[in-house]
Formats: C-alpha cells, structure tokens, sequence
C-alpha cells in the first residue's frame, strides 16, 4: 500500500527542496548591493502613481460574476453538444430546462439594469 | 426520466418554478410586492397539495435513480418548510416595511430556498442532499443580509457566509470519503456496503466530517458559534424562518443518512452514538445555559434553538425508528411555536433594533394583553409544558433515548428542560408582573400577520392535543 505512494512523496518532497534550494542559494551566493531603485516593486517598470488598496466600484464584482454564470452555462454547453447524437432526446430537452432557467435569470438582471455601466 | 419521476418530484418542482416566475415578476413588474407575495402563497400551497398527492398515490418510492424519495416523512418535511414559507411570507410585509429591509429579492429567495430544502427532505443519496443543502444555503445568506444599510445585518450574512461555506466544505469532504470506502453515495447502498468496506476508518471518518457538516447547520454545539450573532443580525422574519425551516432541513438531511447505517449494525456504530449523545448534552447545556445570561430576547431566542437541536439530537443519538419519528414530529412543533415566538418579537421590534431587550416587554401585559397572552404560550410550549406541541415532541424524544438505552440522556434533556423555565417563564413574569420603563409606542399587527399568528396558536394547540396525527403520516 504504502509503497505506491513512494512517487508521490519523492514529487513533494523535490518541490519542496526545488523552493527552498533556489531561493536560499541565490541569497548566499549572489552579491547583494542593494539601492533605492533595486527595492521597488518593479524595477524597470513604470513609476507607481498611488496604492493599490482603492475602492473599486460593485459594478466591477457585479459583472464578474455575472461571466462566471454564463461561463458555467458554456461548460456544460460543449460536452453536450460535442456528443449531442448519443445523448438523445433527454438530454436537449434537460438542456433546454437549464438554458431556460438561465435565460429567467438575464431577463432579470437586464431588467435589474445590472449591467448598464453608469 | 419518466412520468413518474416528474409525478414524482412535482412538489419541489412547482415550487422552483413559482421561484422563478416570481423572479420574473419582480423584474417586470412595478410596484410587485402584492402580486410576488399572493405568488409565493398560490405556490406554497401548490406544493403542499402535490406533496399530499405523492403521499397518497406513491407512499415509499423512489424516483430519478433512486436519487429521490416519496412519502412519509418526506411529506411532513414539504409540509414543515411550506408551511414555514407560508408563515413567513404572510409576516414578512409588514415588518419588512417597517424596519427599512428590503424587498426586491425576499420572495424569490424565499422559494428557491424552500425547494433546496423539500430538495433535502426527499433526498435518498447524498448527492440530492448537498445540492439541495446548497440551494437553500447560499438563499440564506443573502436573506440574513437583507438589510442592507444596517451593519449587523451585514456581518450576519457575512459569517454566516464564510463558516456556512467551511461547513459545507466538511460536509463533502465526508460524502467523498464515505463514496471513497463503501464505493456510492446512496443512502440505503452506504448502509449495505459498511458491512464489507475493506477501510472502515475512512468510512467512520466520512460519516463523522458529514456529521460535523450537518451538526453546524443545524448549530449544534460546538458548531454552534455562528447562531447568535446571526440570527440576531439577521430580519427577524428571516431569523424564524431560518431557526425553524433551516433547521428542519438539515435534520431531514441528517436523518436520510444516518437511518440506514444506524439500522445496518455497522461496527464502530456504538461509538458514533456516544459521539452523537455527547453532542446533543453539548447543545442542551451550552445552549440553555447562555440563553439565561442574555438580555436580548433575539439572542435568548437564538441560544434557545441551539438547545432545541440539543433536544433534536438525542433523536439521532437513540437511532432507532422511534427517534426518527419524535425528531419529525418535534420539528413540526418546533415550527409552530418558534415561528411564532419570533412574529411577536417581529411585531413589538422597532427600527434599529429597537424594543428588542427583555426590559422592553416589562408590563406588555397591560398594553398588549393580546400579545402578552401569545407570548406566553409560546414560551409555554418552548419550555415543554403540557398540553402544548412541546411537550409532546420531548416526550417522543426523551422516550426514544430510554427504549435505546440512554436513560441518562434523557435525564439531561429533562434537566435543561427545567434550566429552560428560567428564562422562558421568566419573560412571561417580565410580561405580566412588572412594571413597565417609559412608553411603548405599538406597532398594530395588520391581518396578515394576524393570521400568520393564528395559524402558529392553532397549530402549537391542535397538535398538542393529537399528536397521534402525526406520527401516523410520518410511519406511513
């Protein structure tokens, strides 16, 4: 029993070791001379205009959302339609309940003007 | 799929599409609150009457794979979260109106909600159960936030959320350990199947994180941190109806999977009673005894429904049919009278968590007799005192605890019962002798309400008075 995980175990093991080895090795190895450009975020990158930390609008989270939803709806969408013929007639009707349903819900956030931006 | 199948599933199934229409309504409609509440009501009754139906013409089959079940206890389920939803949605108006919640989703997630659960109560495999658990979970913490603008409202729906999320994360987790050792997830398989599991401690493992999965839903100690905090957050309409219908459903759910294995005469099964029993003296306790400490009659009643599932538990501790049908007949008690309890409370409460303490039912006696004297019997019944639905429901289960050989349990159970007195009574002592402090402006109970708290008195009474009734449905 035990023995089957042997590979497993050397994989976490190896990820592991790999983590700590490289990020020890070069903060022994290399030459650290830091300065003050060197200790930014991004060091060749653009100059930071303000904090991250800000307030986004709910409009941003609102459409986030609503893409996960209609993502799912695609997910489930491909299989069924690549092996549309073996599944039969049960199945387009269960998928026409499904988009149905789905379609309830974008009457209701169209109407709910979920998605006008402003 | 077939005809049966839908015939079937036709309860749950009208109710899910009275939720969607509702959710249309409430899109396309102006000014909808009237119509979505009388759709809800037409709705719940629909379901109501094609569970009866079920119940009469299919008693005991299964359907969709095995996947669901007919009859019996199921229907007292549908019955308990219909009539819950039909409670709720009669209180709901006016109170909402008044404390400033809002409106525009209520109904919807209310019907959504209620299918999850009559999802779970007919469920004969776990899968059913999570999705059912699920649908009516994530409803709840958008209903325990319904207040927007209130901040407690907000941090209800917000814990409630996050250890609502890391419950049901247990509780999958041991449904896939338990499909790991004994190879389905179907109820009556699971229990057939332990017998022979080649990994019984992966078996025991599963059923005990399903057991901390469920034992949080329905906050159970020591899960049960999150039910003050949210329940008092939460609009009290909303509270009621979580405390009672919720509740209900996670027993329902609790009970699908646990009969069989406890019938089944798995090894290790004597321990995982202990555990249960333990859990159920945990939540008496706990729970009696902080409600005494509580100045908040919200909060009181919150600390109070943990020692409810306390009482609930001991069902499951004693594991035998007699357990099952005294959970189910306490459940429909329980829903009478805590609904109840909490529309009084609903009714006396003011914006911002006002008249909300204990000192503010002082003398209530004298300016709402009407109020006082249904007050009392509630607490009446909560407490357990004959001839009231509470009582009985104790004494199916303290009487199931004996015929297990748990006699000690049940003298637990009797000993919170008496704990209990202090802070039930003790509100009808507030009520009726004290002097009241400063002025209660009253908020009148429109009809609906009125006959939302009719419906609770008739049924704490009637079923009181024969509760024979019920357990018939549920053995049939």
């Amino acid at each position: 029993m035990i023995e089957q995980y042997i590979p497993v175990i050397a994989m976490i093991v190896t990820g592991i070791l790999f983590g700590v080895v490289s990020v020890k090795a070069h903060e022994i190895l290399g030459p650290q001379r830091p300065n003050k450009s060197k200790e930014t975020p991004y060091e060749s990158g653009m100059e930071p205009v303000a904090s991250a930390h800000e307030r986004f609008s709910v409009k941003f989270y609102l459409v986030a959302m609503l893409f996960i939803l209609f993502d799912i709806e695609i997910v489930f969408m491909y299989p069924w339609a690549a092996s549309f013929r073996e599944l039969g007639g049960f199945a387009l009707w269960a998928m026409l309940l499904f988009v149905v349903t789905l379609f309830v819900g974008y009457i209701y956030i169209v109407k709910k003007k979920a998605l006008k931006w402003d | 799929m077939t005809q049966t199948d839908l015939l079937a599933g036709l309860a749950i199934e009208i109710v899910s599409i009275f939720a969607l229409i509702i959710m249309l309504t409430d899109a396309l409609v102006e000014r909808s609150t009237r119509l979505c509440e009388t759709l809800s009501i037409v709705g719940l009754l629909g379901g109501l009457a094609a569970s009866a139906y079920a119940h009469l013409t299919m008693p005991g089959q299964t359907a969709f794979n095995g996947m669901i079940v007919v009859g019996g206890m199921s229907t007292l389920y549908d019955a308990i979260f219909c009539g819950a939803g039909i409670m709720t949605v009669l209180l709901a108006r006016e109170y909402l109106t008044r404390v400033g919640g809002m409106f525009d989703e209520f109904y919807t997630l209310l019907m959504m909600s209620i299918a999850g659960m009559m999802l779970m109560g007919h469920s004969a495999d776990s899968m059913p159960m999570f999705v059912g658990l699920e649908v009516m979970s994530i409803c709840f913490y958008v209903m325990a936030g319904l207040m927007r603008n209130k901040l407690s409202s907000n941090e209800a729906a917000l814990k409630y959320f996050l250890l609502g999320a890391f419950a049901s994360g247990f509780l999958l987790y041991g449904i896939a350990l338990v499909y790991g050792s004994v190879g389905s997830t179907a109820y009556s398989a699971i229990a057939a199947k332990a017998l022979s599991t080649q990994f019984p401690t992966l078996f025991w493992v599963g059923i005990g994180m399903m057991i901390i999965g469920l034992g949080f839903k329905v906050a159970a100690f020591p899960f049960h941190q999150w039910a003050p905090d949210v329940y008092h957050g939460a609009p009290t309409v909303v509270t009621g109806f979580m405390s009672t219908a919720g509740k209900a459903a996670a027993f329902s759910g609790f009970v699908g999977f646990i009969a069989p294995t406890m019938a089944s005469g798995v090894p290790g099964l004597e321990k995982a009673k202990v555990i249960l029993a333990l859990l159920a003296v945990g939540s008496m306790l706990v729970g009696n005894i902080t409600a005494l400490a509580q100045t908040n009659v919200k909060r009181m009643l919150a600390y109070s429904s943990v020692a409810h599932a306390g009482y609930l538990m001991i069902g499951l501790a004693a594991g035998n049919a007699a357990g099952w049908t005294g959970i189910t007949y306490y459940l429909v008690a329980y829903l009478f009278m805590q609904i109840g309890a909490f529309a009084v409370v609903g009714i006396l409460e003011r914006e911002n968590g006002g008249n909300l303490t204990v000192d503010d039912y002082r003398g209530l006696a004298r300016r709402r007799p009407g109020l006082a004297l249904v007050m009392s019997l509630f607490m009446f019944s909560l407490t357990g005192i004959p001839p009231f639905a509470g009582f009985f429901g104790k004494y199916y289960l303290f009487n199931a605890a004996i015929q297990a050989d748990l006699t000690w349990l049940a003298i637990v159970g009797v000993v919170s019962s008496v704990i209990s007195v202090w802070f039930y009574l003790g509100l009808v002592v507030i009520m009726y002798f004290r002097e009241p402090l400063g002025e209660m402006e009253g908020g009148e109970a429109s009809i609906s309400s009125r006959t939302a708290l009719a419906l609770s008195i008739i049924g704490t009474l009637l079923i009181g008075l024969i509760p024979q009734a019920i357990i018939n449905i549920a053995a049939r």
